[in-house]
């Protein structure tokens, strides 16, 4: 009967139902790399007195993985560790990861660092019947003996493939070398070349299987970027993503460090923009702190001057703001906002408002990504701008900027950061299109548009969208004055939103051929000012 | 392992009027008496007498016993052969069971 057997074969599983395991992964014991991000990526650490398995191309970072792991080792957790070298010389090894602060000849003077360079040259050895590799295993055993290492490196073995011919007398010894391993308790870390279409070129990830990582070190159109991945690591959870990292001068970094989940808060206080107008069309109240806000627009729209009014009103709450330029240098947006009124200067002196402006094509995406992380993380601002994103991509991919961006606004917002991001629309494009398509990511839209009207052109604003609030929809102009922004009032003519004169004109005509209008014209005042200020700018 | 006094640093010389051109001065590494180690050392010794009698010098290293020689030598496989003099240094590795090999190992045949 075929339901009878279906029962018998599901019985002796229901008998043993699987072991739940807590998050909290107490069965394994890890031995912290110390490495920023790594460690949270891996739960922990490496698997502690296993051999873990780092694979990736020439010049991806193997060796200074390794030898961080080590020197971290003996400064943050007081293990000993040994590195045998296959490759470089003990002085060649010292001299790279010196340029990142690590000192490894005064740790191995103090006998906490044990380097061993081990030499072979294929063309003096010649094959004459059976062997074994004791030599190693002695060396190896005394060099653990030397330090009291608790961490070994070796990088690489597999030169060991181009040194012996007899393969199944190395692979024989290679799995010996790893059970030895793991007798001694050691941590391990075995670096490998990666291979064509395999993890490593010689099959190493065969005998170690506790836990892989792999390196890369990719160019895309020009631009390099690194990236680790946690291949698997048996017997615990991990990271499955790729996750940029970065070479620096304090060592290796692998971002993200936060974004995890989407777990933020999401806080209630309102802000004001600066421009009593735009907080009125905000809900009357402003955005909401710890938002993401985008204000997109075409070439002159005034992005730039939005974001420096929006500075400045954070400044004048007494909040310290970030501006990330990544097309003008300090000085230029300084002068350039000194038209319409802002004093940035001040706060610059006074160390509320800080600038870093650099080309995105200066730095890498996770160079830039980590440099965003460091200033967020020295200087705290509750508020970021970051003028444009538009740039950003030309660092990398389009995909490249919007995992970037995706990554900057999570960080910003775990701290409950307000950023606001400005992005040029392009010609001829949309105006609801951006660069990096991060539309879904931002929590308000701020939209800047060209109103061509009656051989005028004129600035509108509306407010695509604005996440848990009750926003305006309607399209209001704007404009740059010597004393800031100014959104004129709305007027609304038989034909839409006239702008400029043709609002004056279709006002005038209103209340000329109607008794009674709708709607009271703003002061005459600063409408005028507004426009005489228009006249300047098209001069 | 056990440690085997019998071939650790023996010195096998053979006494002969050979000029210094003519010295093979040889080293053989090993890591304890295992049977490897002790095939390896029959092997050489008929192997100099065969070729290189009266002009020969064996030194035996046990690792174990000095573990800091594999680190000096560069010595990773068990058993190696070095060839000290003539110059330049050469290695052979493996028990010595394949005398054609030992011989272009070493570099005899032009030699003797």
């Amino acid at each position: 009967m075929p339901s009878r057997s279906l029962h018998l074969k599901s019985h002796p599983n229901a008998k043993r139902p699987a072991p739940f395991r807590p998050r909290g992964e107490s069965t394994l014991a890890k031995a912290p790399t110390g490495i920023p991000g790594l460690d949270a990526i891996t739960g922990g650490g490496l698997p502690r007195g296993r051999p873990t398995l780092v694979c990736g191309a020439a010049g991806c970072g193997k060796t200074l993985l390794a030898m961080e792991f080590l020197v971290r080792g003996v400064l943050e957790s007081g293990e000993s560790g040994v590195f045998m070298a296959f490759e470089e010389t003990p002085d060649e090894l010292s001299q790279n990861v010196r340029s990142l602060g690590f000192d490894v000849d005064a740790l191995a003077a103090r006998g906490m660092i044990f380097v061993d360079h081990v030499q072979v040259d294929p063309r003096e050895i010649e094959e004459t019947g059976d062997y074994d590799l004791e030599g190693l295993f002695i060396r190896l055993g005394s060099a653990i003996e030397a330090v009291g290492a608790k961490r070994v490196v070796l990088d690489t073995l597999e030169v060991l493939f181009a040194s012996f011919r007899n393969e199944g007398i190395l692979r024989g010894e290679l799995r010996r070398l790893f059970r030895w391993l793991k007798d001694r308790g050691v941590t391990a870390i075995i670096t490998a070349e990666r291979g064509d279409g395999t993890l490593t070129r010689h099959g190493l990830e065969e005998y170690v299987s506790d836990c892989v990582i792999l390196l890369d070190h990719r160019v895309v159109d020009q631009i390099a970027s690194r990236r680790l991945r946690i291949v698997k690591y048996r017997g615990s959870s991990h990271g499955t993503n790729e996750y940029p990292f970065l070479i620096s001068e304090d060592g290796i970094e692998v971002l993200p460090i936060t974004s995890v989940g989407l777990d933020h808060p999401a806080p209630t206080q309102r802000l004001s923009t600066g421009v009593p107008a735009l907080d009125q069309m905000l809900g009357g109240r402003g955005l909401f702190r710890g938002s993401t806000v985008l204000v997109s627009g075409t070439a002159g729209s005034g992005k730039s001057s939005l974001a420096a009014q929006m500075a400045e009103a954070a400044c004048q709450r007494g909040e310290r703001c970030l501006y990330l330029a990544f097309e003008e240098s300090r000085a230029q947006i300084l002068r350039n906002m000194r038209s319409i009124g802002l004093d940035l200067d001040l706060w610059v002196r006074k160390d509320l408002l800080r600038f870093e402006s650099a080309r995105p094509t200066l730095l890498g995406m996770e160079a830039h990504l980590t440099r965003i992380y460091r200033l967020v993380r020295d200087f705290a601002p509750p508020f970021v701008v970051v003028d444009p994103i538009t740039n950003l991509s030309s660092a990398g991919s389009d995909l490249a900027a919007r995992g970037m961006l995706m990554r900057v606004i999570d960080f910003l917002k775990s701290r409950q950061v307000t950023v606001l991001l400005t992005s040029l629309t392009m010609g001829g494009s949309a105006p609801e299109t951006t660069d990096a398509h991060i539309s879904s990511l931002v929590d308000t839209w701020i939209l800047l548009r060209q109103v061509e009207l009656g051989g005028e052109r004129g600035r509108g604003i509306y407010i695509l969208k604005s996440r848990g609030m009750a926003h305006s929809h309607q399209i209001r102009e704007f404009h740059l004055t010597g004393e800031g922004i100014h959104l004129t009032e709305v007027h609304l003519g038989a034909e839409g939103v006239p702008a400029g004169s043709a609002r004056e004109l279709d006002m005038a005509r209103s209340r000329k051929l109607e008794t009674s209008a709708s709607k009271k014209p703003a002061s005459p005042a600063p409408r005028r000012r507004g426009s005489r200020t228009r006249k300047k700018d098209r001069r | 392992m056990k440690k085997d006094k019998a071939i650790s640093r023996e010195k096998a010389v053979e006494t002969g009027a050979a000029p210094d051109l003519d010295r093979w001065n040889l080293r053989l590494y090993v890591a304890g008496q295992t049977p490897r180690s002790l095939t390896a050392l029959a092997n050489l010794k008929r192997f100099c007498e065969e070729h290189l009698a009266g002009r020969y010098t064996v030194e035996v290293i046990d690792l174990l016993e000095n573990p800091h020689l594999a680190r000096g030598d560069q010595i990773l496989a068990i058993p190696t052969l070095v060839r000290q003099l003539p110059s330049p240094i050469r290695k052979i590795i493996g028990d010595l069971s394949n005398t054609e090999r030992v011989i272009v190992g070493l570099d005899v045949g032009t030699r003797a």
